[in-house]
């Protein structure tokens, strides 16, 4: 055992009545790092910050001792506990836009921690922060220091960030969900520096993540929360390989994974409120074990194996059923409902004097696909690369440049924009932002049949009562406002407004991605019901791989405006040829041990759609590239089953 | 940088034509010459040749827009339109009722307008921000309550309530400052800090308030947090990192009114005898003078639209995020 | 008919705003998120202290705006001839207040006049102060004056205190008929403060209201409270009837202020293009021209239109009346840009928001989007903006009609008192008692309606929440 290097015992902080973290007890070892997973409003990041003693305002530590390397923090003076935050231990946050001053450069932001922790100033501190870049993998770096937050792209910023928590050289440092704002590619890298710094300095880290994946490749142990209580603990690899506490079980079952055909294990209702009071386990009424006792006795630790497990049942549950296959979904080859032909979205770029136009963003540069009624095409790509812009284009959300959109053989103009729109719907990605606050629910699912005169005036209200059963809501649904509801009950709310239209296809646009794990099951479920009930056609845009897997039938990848990659599902994800696709899959964390496939590492960023690269828009980061590369622009390389990419690589390999 | 600036210029042009023909409808077409004539001569001595001779004097005997009776060019410049208003893109405003050029008045009583106008700004904007600060420093204490209170029973209380009350006891009962009047050079400064002072404090209330409003806004932001994650003690917080960006939303819209501190208070300066152009525009209006104000409506808009250009600009040096185009 | 009513174009346009209001407050009770914001106002103690302030002034504002002219005594039956002289309800309440005029000017609670005289003592022609005619008429010794005053005040005290009593009883039985608990049980959590509302604070302000007005009542009775002014005008008369001008000044301008804030801002936000260009460019030019003068010349245009046309107004009341309506106006067509450019910013906002895409994206008009998306959610920022806008509007009256643009110098208003008493300060002794009127009225008003509109402000604007 190594000697603990942060000891929490007993932790409880309070915000106003809430007790947001109740008894957390855990320990980290020096070059330990220790996961703290849950999802929102578990109280993880709560925990982080009364760590750092950082609690927003009418926060406060109510119990517990907090001891780093031999110190109480929690009896410090707040003059002390300075020199500890920085210094002792520092923090990474979620967003780094936000968490990063805009105002001041990057350089002055790391000199600053230096200044305070290690009286560091002038040129010593400006090499010092130069050095702290490089080590972060920042490049360029003397340049670098000089730049403002905005100049810097998101990962480059976390960076900043990570270097910045660095120059204190803290024991232990905090991560709060340090990639969760970050395209795939890039949490790969960042997660790559983080674990790299941690083995050499010999820190401890704290990572605070929803996200299984990240977990199962950075953490050493594993402790879960829920609704402000530890749940579970255990190391790593008998963590994954039987979690115990049938809340963990479930985040696993919910989780989409490759060759899932069945439905997914999803959990009823949400995370509790904190200012609730709570008698007997906190997770009972969602437990699917629960038992009376479950609901009048808050369940003490118990120990098996190496985990440490908080319910009453553990060691003694059923063995979860392995997940059925599922009927393979059926292929229909029908002919297309929706043929997409060189669709391209240009944004104007004017400068000067009379404000002319000087060139374009190209948004979406002749992109081209075609949907059957029943299936689902997932679109997918990191973000900037105009999937959300094709969704739109197609519904004239956003006016279209160029290019023909035929829906069930009708060719869409601004004439008929009427038809399309009762054919064609849209499920927006935020759940908050989807729904007008100060409408009724029955209001909210009226407008659209009314706006498109659908079916007799006297018979909608029934509708509505017909569509909130289908979505699986309350009766009562209709007459709340929307803030009654929680993220994945408003997310019903809006597909079930997309439905009041009967129409034949709907647009995704990442409506999972704003959902924790078990909500996120519950909605990829529905759509899955809604699909063969209905037969609906998905445009499914996403930038989540698991989530493709588990609901598309075809997927096409986006990467700057243009199609890379077009196939069925498994022949994609499984197979992908793409030099882009196949980083873009390595870089999935997954949750397997041991997978065996390295994480293909992109170089850089993906550039900007206003000054895209020459001939292939990818060669700039791709190992693969060759002269021709930066010269022409690849078409397309079938490789059978409808399986094409745009590749000269590919195109070699299969001459 | 400077394309946009030129366009910025350029835009300006519309605005001054807009202001222009607005004044000119209102002082010429809604309200003409002769009604004009007739104010200024009163009831008693309204008579046709009175009227007629009233606006020969002025320089009102035109047609408005297009003089028939005068040929070429002349037809177009021989109006009231071209002579009093257009005119005053060249900055020639002619003369006011009492004969005097009203571009040469400008230029003389921009200097009290001036000693008066830029003291109360520069002052009080550091007194506001300094009061904003201290009560963000103590913020949920008592001193935090009872400074916003202050402000909200300083800013009830009347503008004109400060000049009286200060004139009344710091002039007149205690003989500390002159109760009004002016001096050239040097010796103003003891007609100078009565005015002063009184503008500082009559703007503390609404000031203050303002920008602990933006300062507790930049307080709740994740950056706050972070650099207090780094150890930095809460003053460096607020007065490096805090002080830094509130600054942003303060100076550009302190800048805007910095031009028009040329126009100076009317108010002020009618109570406290300051020759500037704030009493000779409220001279004019009580007098009616038509051709100050409409010199002084040109002259304000002329100074706004400096102001929000000088705003743009000052945008892009204190706010490294933004890029004119 | 002894009385000929007379409604003039503030007093219409202030009762159309009551019935808008009363319709406002009608649809505000049916929808929830605009409900529970006023409850939340109703629960801030010094938000309720100061509407129970306001709402004194306004009830005094709205019996001062039921106008009426008598009818001459010595007119025919058959063909009435009515007084030039317009009154209101509130004259009629005030009673010999109006009428109860001095030679010039005497001190408040004083008892003789402020400017000595020569009159006849003894048979003797001395010159001294004269006494009032009706200030302290009725005491028989200059020593008397002020045990008279004590005992007024007094007896005001005494009945301010009852009739507080009273209304706290009223209170307290409604209230606790209402959530069916015995008056003992409410008379305890009133004294603890947990009935959810701020009782204790509505019954001390009640309580301090009534001893204010029954003191009034009662030295008003036999004095000058505030003393008289130039014209032996009783100055407490003076500050009482320019209640109603603040009101319609603050009030009225924002009539003006919000269709066309409302309108030009959403629509600039929301279509932006050529309309935005134009929007701006209009509120561009209106916001370069220094309101002082713009609102002067126009001002100045009405006065000359009022001039040129006498017969279009057969009272003086009229007259000045329509100079306040123009007033309002002009004041409204300068100050609508400050809330457009808000509002412009935030349909910028909401405009890209998905529901406004998924309501784009079901073909909805767009005349329906800005109804039932746009403008509900920007409906608070309106609301605040009506509130924080009155008391700058009212503060601004004092300053226009010092400068000489503001109200019909015969019009009663705390402008006007100002004005007119400030070239007093010269004399010595000072007059003072003018100035201290209009200025703590001024002040009590303003201040009552800045703390409520805080309390609106905190309320509806949930970034301010905690912050003030």
């Amino acid at each position: 055992m190594m000697k603990p290097l942060l000891q929490v015992e007993g932790l409880v902080t309070e915000i106003g009545g809430a007790r947001v973290v109740d008894d957390v007890s855990f320990h980290i070892a020096v070059g330990e790092t220790y996961a703290l997973l849950g999802e929102s409003g578990s109280g993880k990041s709560m925990t982080a910050l009364s760590l750092m003693r950082l609690l927003p305002e009418g926060g406060r530590l109510a119990a517990g001792s907090i001891v780093l390397g031999g110190t109480d923090v929690r009896a410090l003076p707040e003059r002390a506990m300075r020199d500890v935050r920085g210094g002792g231990m520092a923090m990474i946050f979620q967003e780094p836009m936000l968490a990063l001053n805009p105002v001041v450069t990057v350089g002055r932001q790391i000199v600053e921690v230096l200044a305070r922790h290690r009286g560091l100033a002038g040129r010593p501190a400006r090499d010092a922060a130069r050095a702290l870049l490089d080590a972060v993998g920042v490049p360029d770096a003397e340049r670098r220091l000089d730049s403002y937050p905005f100049e810097l792209s998101g990962g480059l910023r976390q960076r900043a960030m990570i270097a910045m928590a660095l120059a204190g050289e803290p024991k232990l440092l905090i991560a709060d969900e340090p990639t969760t704002a970050l395209d795939v590619t890039i949490q790969a890298q960042v997660l790559d520096v983080l674990r790299r710094l941690k083995a050499a300095r010999q820190m401890g880290m704290l990572l605070i993540t929803h996200d299984l994946g990240v977990v199962a490749g950075n953490a050493d142990r594993v402790g879960v929360m829920y609704a402000g209580e530890l749940v579970e603990e255990g190391v790593r690899d008998a963590f994954f390989a039987s979690p115990q506490h049938p809340y963990s079980r479930m985040l696993f079952e919910a989780l989409p994974r490759s060759g899932d055909g069945g439905r997914l294990t999803t959990i009823p209702g949400q995370v509790p409120p904190l200012d609730a009071v709570f008698t007997g386990c906190r997770f009972a009424p969602r437990c699917p074990y629960a038992q009376d006792r479950c609901r009048t006795e808050s369940p003490g630790w118990q120990t098996l194996g190496g985990q440490r497990v908080r319910c009453h049942f553990a060691g003694s549950l059923p063995v979860a059923a392995a997940r059925g296959a599922g009927a393979a979904r059926a292929v229909k080859a029908a002919a297309p409902l929706l043929a997409v032909d060189d669709l391209k979205v240009h944004f104007p770029i004017r400068r000067g004097l009379i404000q002319r136009t000087v060139g374009h963003v190209r948004a979406v540069d002749g992109v081209s696909f075609a949907i059957a009624a029943g299936r689902t095409l997932a679109l997918v790509g990191e973000s900037g690369c105009g999937k959300t812009t094709v969704g739109k284009a197609l519904l004239h959300l956003i006016e279209p440049s160029a290019g023909a959109v035929t829906l069930a053989g009708e060719t869409i103009t601004s004439a008929n924009l009427g038809s399309l729109r009762r054919q064609a719907q849209m499920v927006f990605q935020d759940p908050f932002g989807s729904l007008n606050p100060r409408m009724r629910v029955a209001d909210i699912l009226l407008e659209g049949m009314d706006a498109l005169g659908v079916g007799v005036p006297g018979e909608r209200r029934a509708a509505v009562a017909r569509l909130l059963a289908q979505v699986g809501l309350p009766d009562d649904a209709g007459s709340r406002y929307p803030h009654a509801f929680s993220g994945g009950q408003r997310q019903r709310i809006a597909i079930a407004r997309a439905l009041a239209v009967s129409p034949r296809l709907v647009i995704c646009d990442e409506p999972t991605s704003a959902l924790d794990v078990s909500v996120q099951a519950q909605i990829l479920n529905l759509l899955r019901d809604l699909q063969d009930a209905l037969g609906l056609a998905y445009l499914f845009i996403t930038h989540n791989l698991a989530v493709v897997e588990y609901l598309a039938h075809e997927v096409a990848v986006m990467y700057l405006g243009r199609i890379v990659e077009h196939g069925s599902a498994s022949d994609v994800l499984r197979a992908p040829r793409h030099p882009y696709t196949q980083a873009l899959v390595s870089a999935v964390p997954r949750i397997e041990p041991g997978t065996g496939v390295g994480v293909i590492r992109l170089a850089g960023d993906q550039p900007s759609p206003l000054n895209p690269p020459t001939g292939c828009h990818f060669h700039p980061r791709c190992a693969h590239a060759s002269a021709v590369c930066r010269e022409t622009y690849p078409d397309k390389t079938e490789l059978g089953d409808g399986h094409w990419a745009r590749c000269h690589w590919v195109a070699a390999q299969t001459n | 940088m400077h394309a946009y600036i030129l366009r910025r210029l350029l835009y300006a042009i519309p605005i001054l034509i807009g202001v222009n023909l607005l004044t000119f409808t209102l002082f010429f077409v809604v309200n003409t010459p002769d009604d004009m004539a007739r104010l200024q001569l009163g009831a008693k001595h309204v008579t046709p040749e009175a009227i007629e001779r009233w606006k020969t004097e002025h320089g009102y005997d035109r047609p408005l827009l297009l003089n028939r009776d005068a040929a070429g060019m002349a037809q177009l410049t021989d109006t009231i339109f071209f002579r009093h208003s257009a005119a005053m893109f060249a900055f020639e405003f002619g003369k006011g009722d009492d004969g005097r050029d009203i571009g040469t008045e400008i230029r003389t009583r921009m200097g009290p307008s001036l000693a008066i106008a830029l003291p109360v700004f520069v002052i009080g904007l550091l007194v506001n921000i300094s009061f904003a600060l201290l009560m963000v420093f103590f913020r949920a204490s008592y001193l935090d309550v009872g400074g916003v209170v202050l402000c909200v029973v300083l800013m009830s209380i009347s503008g004109l309530f400060y000049i009286i009350a200060g004139q009344y006891f710091i002039a007149k009962l205690w003989n500390l400052l002159p109760i009004s009047g002016f001096a050239d050079g040097i010796a103003a400064w003891k007609f100078i800090v009565l005015p002063v002072l009184v503008g500082v404090v009559s703007g503390i209330g609404s000031g203050a308030r303002w920008y602990r409003t933006i300062f507790l806004e930049e307080i709740g932001k994740d950056y706050v947090r972070t650099a207090r994650a780094k150890g930095l003690p809460e003053a460096r917080v607020l007065f490096h990192h805090v002080l830094k960006n509130g600054m942003i939303p303060i100076l550009t819209g302190a800048v805007v009114v910095l031009p028009l501190l040329f126009m100076g208070s009317l108010i002020t300066e009618s109570f406290f005898g300051i020759p500037g152009l704030g009493s000779y525009t409220i001279d004019a209006i009580q007098a009616q003078d038509f051709a100050v104000v409409r010199a002084m409506v040109f002259l304000g808009a002329f100074l706004y639209i400096v102001g929000l250009i000088l705003t743009d600009i000052s945008y892009s040096w204190v706010d490294p995020r933004v890029r004119l185009q | 008919m002894t009385y000929l009513p007379v409604v003039l174009w503030t007093d219409a346009l202030v009762f159309v705003l009551l019935a808008a209001g009363a319709v406002l407050a009608w649809a505000i009770r049916r929808q929830e998120h605009l409900r529970a914001p006023w409850r939340s106002v109703a629960q801030r103690p010094m938000a309720m202290g100061a509407a129970l302030v306001l709402g004194v002034f306004v009830v005094i504002g709205l019996l001062d705006s039921l106008h009426y002219r008598e009818r001459l005594p010595d007119s025919a039956p058959g063909n009435p001839q009515y007084s030039v002289e317009v009154l209101s309800v509130f004259d009629a309440l005030l009673g010999a207040l109006r009428t109860q005029k001095e030679k010039t000017y005497s001190a408040p609670l004083a008892m003789q006049l402020y400017a000595k005289e020569f009159i006849e003592r003894d048979g003797e022609r001395v010159r001294d102060y004269p006494r009032l005619q009706y200030g302290g008429a009725h005491l028989a010794h200059p020593d008397e004056r002020l045990p008279d005053i004590a005992r007024r005040v007094l007896r005001g005290v005494v009945e301010g205190l009852a009739a507080g009593l009273i209304a706290f009883g009223l209170v307290a039985a409604w209230d606790a008929r209402r959530r069916r608990v015995a008056l003992a049980a409410w008379l305890a959590g009133w004294r603890h403060g947990t009935l959810g509302w701020p009782a204790r604070t509505v019954v001390v302000v009640l309580a301090l209201l009534a001893v204010l007005g029954a003191t009034l009542v009662q030295l008003a009775a036999g004095y000058h409270v505030l003393g008289t002014d130039k014209v032996g005008q009783d100055v407490l008369y003076i500050s009482l009837k320019s209640i109603r001008t603040g009101l319609v000044i603050g009030t009225l301008t924002t009539l003006v202020t919000l269709p066309l804030a409302i309108g030009l801002g959403i629509a600039a936000g929301y279509f932006r293009g050529w309309v935005d260009d134009v929007i701006q460019y209009v509120y561009t030019v209106l916001n370069s021209i220094p309101g002082v003068l713009l609102i002067a010349a126009a001002v100045l245009i009405v006065q000359v239109y009022i001039e040129s046309n006498p017969e279009l107004f057969d009272t003086a009341a009229a007259r000045a009346d329509i100079r306040l309506l123009a007033l309002c106006l002009i004041m409204g067509v300068t100050s609508w840009t400050g809330l457009a450019r808000l509002l412009r910013g935030e349909t910028l906002k909401l405009r890209t928001l998905d529901y406004v895409e998924a309501a784009r994206a079901f073909g909805v008009s767009h005349a329906r989007i800005l109804g039932r998306h746009i403008f509900p959610n920007v409906f608070h920022l309106v609301l605040i903006a009506i509130v924080l806008d009155f008391s700058g509007l009212v503060l601004a009256e004092a300053v226009l009609s010092y400068v000489g643009v503001g109200v019909d110098p015969s019009m009663y208003s705390w402008g006007n008192m100002i004005n007119g008493a400030r070239l007093e300060l010269a004399r010595e002794p000072i007059v003072w008692w003018q100035l201290v009127a209009a200025f703590v009225f001024m002040f009590t008003l303003v201040l009552a309606a800045n703390l409520f509109a805080d309390g609106v402000r905190d309320a509806f604007d949930p970034r301010q929440q905690g912050r003030r």
